[in-house]
């Protein structure tokens, strides 16, 4: 599996599992974070990455402790345009100081790429029906930003 | 008014760059509808009854002449000659050529304009009082603030998928000119027990299928928090608002759901986290802004020469309308003149590419090259020489843009109904032509007083019904149109939801209806008392009665 990590395409292949899915021994996974609370003792003696992945229905602040346990951060996306996400991403890199990976996952289109990485998802696993390398260029499309968030944390007014 | 920087022209030009290439790859195929859709709502094109429809973006309802005359030249170039003004300060085209689009928004980004979210899910075009700048009634100017949150909206990376669409009105003066508490997010400022301008907050108005007058969530929000705050509403909204359902998406269902104690503490609580933050305004930048707002060069000496009330007095069709569209000015010896876009002929807020032209040129030559947009979709001069009123007057005369009916029940809120939009039940323009051609004597409509008639052709109330004295709302029963009136409402500082009157009527039966109401009024009235002031006296049974016997 490709995904976009910063301005790259990178091989990295998560198996995002669903709560009755078997715990593979190898491999990197993310589960809910639900499992991830009830089965922590377990998912932590493996050796291979294993994530957490929120949607919009968990509260991030609540799961802080937990995110600390996990290798990474995945964020679930139902439908593109189920935007709560966005929001917890903020609320994780900007409030909670977390700078460990951030996954976007699920209906991630090209044409949202440049806002989830502005709230900062470092990796980005587009949709498979779509062109990664577009969805690549589409972190171009826009070289100026009012607001801050949380790849630059000024305001365009206070940049210099 | 504002002139882009370097980065404003930049932002903007890039997104006509990206809207290009989306373009092309829908019509290369490689788009499919479904996706494109969010995408070309972005940009405000609507795929409508007949063809695909742009909404541009006036903020706050501001124009110079340059803008104005771009607007005419896009009608006459990508669409049938005409445009028309809509309640939320924007202009739409009806007939563009999607491979065009693209260059639609080239020309607009060459005078400083855009189409950038004046529709989707997520922060629209700021809209503001009409009159900024130019009464005595105002504490603040509100136009540097509009232009702060234009800024801060523009492609926010967090809100960009929001429930449901979101509005923001800004107001500066004691009269509300802006329908405030009709919004998502109202800003009033107002001056504090210390003496310092802050804004009065209001979160949760709107009109739609479930019209709400916001409650206020704080009193008084210290001016360099504007962004912070109206950002800790917003992310409340993202994360808790209904998703599930979209007539049940906006805000205003949330904070009566969580009812209003609980909203403020939850917006007050994520305030508190992201308060001092960078996105705390600097004073230099509320300087800068602002300073793009300046009064124009009034010239002192113009009330030496205002002779506009004696010429009133002497010629009759002069004097209607000096009495009806214009408006006291902050500085002696200046009026505030409205553009009626109400004329007989025509439909409510359209205005052809000519009119839209003579309107810049005029604009140039008295009210120093400067055009506003009104949310009752008419024009603004905001700053005329009454010594050149009649100057004005008769120019606007000659191209049917003197219509003395501002304020008057012909002077209505209109949708564009079956006419365009995909959405419409009923032909809605049809009706209020009807109605105009009906009442058509103009003493009869001066002895009525001020009268608010809005007219939506569904139930999203693009027309305000809600908010008029005598709203109508265009209804499908079996196929067939039928129209529904209610009584009552009000946008202005008094503002109310109107209340059903009873069943509703067949299209040919709203006009004789609304002559009812009006014969109602005047036999009921009180002296000096408007329509709204009798219907809130004496309740709905005698209309009831009258139109319904």
């Amino acid at each position: 599996m490709r995904v976009i990590r910063d301005r790259n395409i990178v091989s990295d292949p998560v198996t995002h599992l669903a709560d009755d899915d078997a715990i593979p021994t190898e491999g990197a996974i993310s589960v809910t974070l639900a499992r991830f609370r009830e089965e922590l003792a377990s998912l932590s003696t493996r050796s291979a990455k294993t994530g957490i992945r929120l949607d919009g229905d968990d509260n991030v602040r609540e799961a802080a402790d937990l995110i600390k346990a996990a290798d990474f951060v995945a964020m679930e996306f139902p439908r593109y345009a189920d935007g709560r996400c966005y929001s917890q991403a903020r609320i994780l890199r900007d409030q909670m100081g977390y700078t460990g990976e951030l996954r976007a996952v699920g209906d991630v289109l090209r044409d949202q790429v440049f806002y989830l990485r502005r709230c900062g998802f470092d990796t980005l696993e587009i949709r498979e029906d779509q062109r990664i390398e577009d969805a690549l260029a589409a972190l171009n499309d826009f070289t100026v930003t009012y607001q801050p968030a949380a790849d630059v944390d000024q305001p365009l007014f206070r940049r210099s | 008014m504002y002139q882009y920087t370097e980065d404003d022209k930049r932002i903007v030009r890039e997104r006509v760059h990206q809207f290009r290439d989306q373009v092309a790859r829908r019509i290369n195929g490689r788009l499919a509808e479904e996706h494109f859709r969010p995408l070309r709502l972005m940009n405000g094109l609507y795929l409508q009854r007949y063809a695909y429809m742009l909404r541009v973006a006036i903020p706050y309802g501001l124009l110079s002449s340059t803008q104005l005359r771009k607007l005419a030249y896009i009608a006459r170039r990508y669409d049938r000659g005409y445009g028309h003004f809509t309640t939320r300060q924007n202009i739409q085209y009806n007939w563009p050529r999607l491979r065009e689009v693209p260059d639609v928004l080239s020309d607009l980004a060459d005078v400083e304009m855009h189409s950038i979210q004046t529709s989707g899910n997520c922060i629209r075009n700021i809209s503001s009082d009409h009159f900024a700048g130019a009464t005595a009634d105002e504490i603040e100017d509100p136009r540097p603030w509009c232009e702060i949150l234009r800024q801060w909206s523009t492609f926010h990376p967090e809100f960009a998928y929001l429930p449901r669409k979101f509005k923001i009105a800004v107001s500066g003066a004691t009269t509300d000119r802006a329908a405030v508490p009709l919004h998502d997010i109202g800003l009033k400022l107002v001056r504090n027990d210390a003496g310092e301008v802050g804004f009065q907050v209001f979160v949760g108005g709107g009109m739609g299928r479930t019209p709400l007058i916001a409650p206020v969530i704080r009193e008084f929000l210290p001016k360099e928090d504007v962004l912070t705050y109206c950002e800790a509403i917003l992310r409340v909204y993202n994360l808790y608002g209904n998703r599930k359902n979209k007539f049940k998406a906006r805000i205003k269902i949330l904070v009566k759901s969580l009812g209003v104690e609980e909203m403020t503490r939850r917006v007050e609580g994520e305030w508190e986290k992201i308060r001092g933050t960078g996105l705390k305004l600097t004073q230099e930048e509320i300087d800068r802004v602002s300073g793009h707002f300046t009064p124009p060069a009034w010239d002192d000496s113009a009330a030496t020469r205002d002779n506009a009330v004696q010429l009133a007095a002497e010629n009759e069709a002069f004097g209607r309308w000096y009495r009806r569209n214009t408006h006291a000015h902050k500085v002696d010896g200046y009026r505030i003149v409205t553009i009626s876009l109400k004329a007989a002929d025509t439909p409510p807020g359209d205005a052809t590419d000519e009119q839209m032209d003579l309107i810049a040129d005029l604009a140039d030559e008295f009210s120093f090259g400067r055009i506003r947009v009104t949310h009752e979709q008419n024009l603004v001069l905001a700053h005329v020489e009454g010594g050149r009123l009649f100057a004005l007057w008769q120019q606007l005369d000659a191209a049917k843009l003197a219509t003395p009916n501002v304020g008057t029940l012909t002077d209505m809120i209109c949708c564009p109904g079956l006419d365009f939009c995909d959405l419409a039940n009923a032909g809605s323009i049809g009706v209020a032509q009807a109605i105009t051609e009906h009442f058509d004597d103009i003493d009869y409509l001066y002895d009525l007083g001020e009268l608010k008639l809005k007219m939506s052709g569904c139930i999203n109330a693009c027309g305000h019904h809600h908010a008029g004295h005598i709203g109508i709302l265009g209804i499908n029963k079996a196929g067939e149109e039928y129209y529904q009136i209610m009584l009552g409402g009000s946008a202005a500082d008094d503002a109310s939801l109107g209340k059903w009157l009873g069943p509703a009527i067949e299209k040919s039966a709203v006009t004789g209806a609304i002559e009812k109401l009006l014969d109602t009024y005047v036999a009921e009235r009180d002296e000096g008392e408007r329509f709204l002031d009798t219907y809130r006296r004496i309740g709905p049974k005698p209309f009831k009665a009258a139109v319904y016997a």
